[in-house]
């Protein structure tokens, strides 16, 4: 991020303004991707309309970065009038998509439309690794087909690769395809559970110890050493920031109108089919409970000497169970990148030591007695 | 001196934000702020008024200002606007596409 965009950020946080808004348009996809977390059926997305209407409230809000992703946005017969209107607000469009479905049509049109840029999903340069996560033959093609259209176009393209058991071996295998393409490429070790609380996602991500090699990558990591350093001593004034920018210049609306702090952060602060936009983000006693969150309120990240370097993400939390409780899968990544366990893993291992007591069992009774 | 015509540039994205307009260039994704008089000069760029009629409508009005010294600064500004593909300028009128400033209503 430019130190203006952070200065722009910080002033949006300030005044209580969503700078910025990721949009799904839709869950349907034509990918069944393993590690998915979304219900592909459509319950009822917004029309046409609804989304015009509420992209309009948005402008009004002075939102200015809109991502709008999916499930697979190209599935929206609308999507190009969609994004016409969101062009007309003069928002800065950022698009996620698995381009399958883009063609040198549909690139000329985004070109057109002059979106800021589009992030496509590559889990592997080998055909038969990324199509057996996407589980649709031939999609590593196509969206390397389409990768090339929106170049010869011009556009901005970032490969945006997912780490998991999977493909773990082939990130510079991507990196090069991406380096050949022209294209940026972000790796991102993240795996989240299912919107609907199912866990079973979790398991195909990348084990501890392949973390603490991606962590150590000079290829990725620019100065190993820092990034990998045991964290400083906090200040009291770092325990007065806010953990990251959900539900305070940033949030999330889904396909149905619902908006929650962030689209890995399932808490319901209230729908734009009721209520309008602004109302929500200003008035929904959710949000306003999520921004009024400090790291000094963290119940046991205060504690952990990773608080202040931590990448803890308070919807992972929440779907622990505790939004202001710590992220078992950022204590793991904290702990891979500098070998300091967290205080909530230290307290698991306290925990769990306490489960199991050796004691002599007392001598038998006498039957006589 | 011919007549300038400024125009707002459809490939910008743009948001006001307490008053201060960003602008992201669609060239490079490059972030600017404007400051007050540029934020006149984006606000009032419709392609059909003339530089000299905004000087004396939006910037003589608002500051004290000398009219051939405003409108010469305007022009270095708007040119300077255009240089970073914001604004385009023309010594003719530019005709408009459904185009909003970005402001909040």
């Amino acid at each position: 991020m430019s130190r203006l965009m952070e200065e722009m950020s910080a002033k949006a946080q300030a005044l209580n303004v969503p700078l910025s808004v990721h949009l799904d348009l839709t869950y349907r996809c034509n990918e069944r991707c393993v590690h998915c977390y979304l219900d592909h059926d459509d319950h009822g997305e917004m029309t046409t309309a609804e989304i015009k209407h509420l992209l309009d409230e948005m402008a009004e809000a002075g939102v200015f970065i809109l991502t709008l992703s999916g499930g697979e946005i190209f599935l929206r017969k609308d999507f190009f009038e969609i994004l016409e209107h969101a062009r007309r607000l003069m928002f800065c469009v950022k698009l996620k998509t698995n381009a399958v479905l883009i063609r040198e049509r549909e690139a000329q049109r985004l070109k057109e439309l002059h979106v800021e840029s589009i992030q496509i999903s590559i889990y592997s340069h080998r055909p038969e690794v990324h199509d057996a996560i996407t589980l649709i033959p031939g999609s590593l093609k196509r969206s390397i087909t389409a990768i090339r259209f929106l170049k010869s176009q011009g556009l901005k393209v970032i490969i945006a690769n997912v780490l998991m058991t999977q493909n773990m071996q082939d990130y510079p295998g991507v990196r090069a395809l991406a380096a050949e393409l022209g294209v940026e490429c972000t790796l991102d070790p993240t795996i989240t559970p299912m919107m609907d609380g199912n866990r079973s996602t979790l398991s195909l991500g990348v084990d501890p110890e392949a973390l603490r090699q991606v962590f150590r990558d000079k290829a990725l990591v620019e100065d190993v050493d820092e990034f990998c350093a045991i964290p400083a001593p906090v200040g009291a004034d770092d325990l007065e920031t806010t953990p990251c920018s959900a539900g305070h210049n940033a949030c999330y609306v889904s396909p149905y109108g619902e908006v929650f702090p962030c689209v890995a952060f399932p808490l319901p602060t209230g729908n734009v089919r009721q209520q309008r936009f602004v109302d929500i983000w200003r008035h929904s006693d959710q949000m306003n409970e999520v921004r009024s969150i400090r790291l000094k309120d963290l119940t046991t990240c205060t504690s952990c000497s990773h608080v202040s370097t931590c990448t803890r993400c308070p919807g992972l939390a929440y779907m622990e169970g505790n939004m202001r409780g710590p992220s078992t899968l950022d204590c793991q990544k904290s702990f891979a990148r500098t070998g300091v366990p967290s205080a909530n893993m230290l307290n698991k291992k306290r925990a769990a030591a306490n489960l199991v007591q050796i004691r002599a069992l007392p001598p038998m009774a006498s039957a006589s007695a | 001196m011919s007549r300038l015509y400024l125009s707002r540039n459809p490939r910008v994205a743009a948001r006001s934000l307490d008053g201060e307009m960003m602008i992201m260039s669609g060239r490079d994704s490059t972030l600017f702020t404007l400051n007050k008089t540029a934020t006149i000069l984006w606000q009032a760029a419709d392609g059909a008024t003339p530089l000299d009629e905004i000087v004396d409508r939006r910037i003589c009005s608002e500051f004290e200002v000398e009219r051939n010294e405003a409108l010469l600064d305007a022009e270095s500004l708007a040119r300077e606007l255009a240089g970073h593909e914001i604004l385009q300028i023309s010594d003719e009128p530019i005709p408009q596409r459904n185009s909003p400033t970005g402001e909040i209503r």
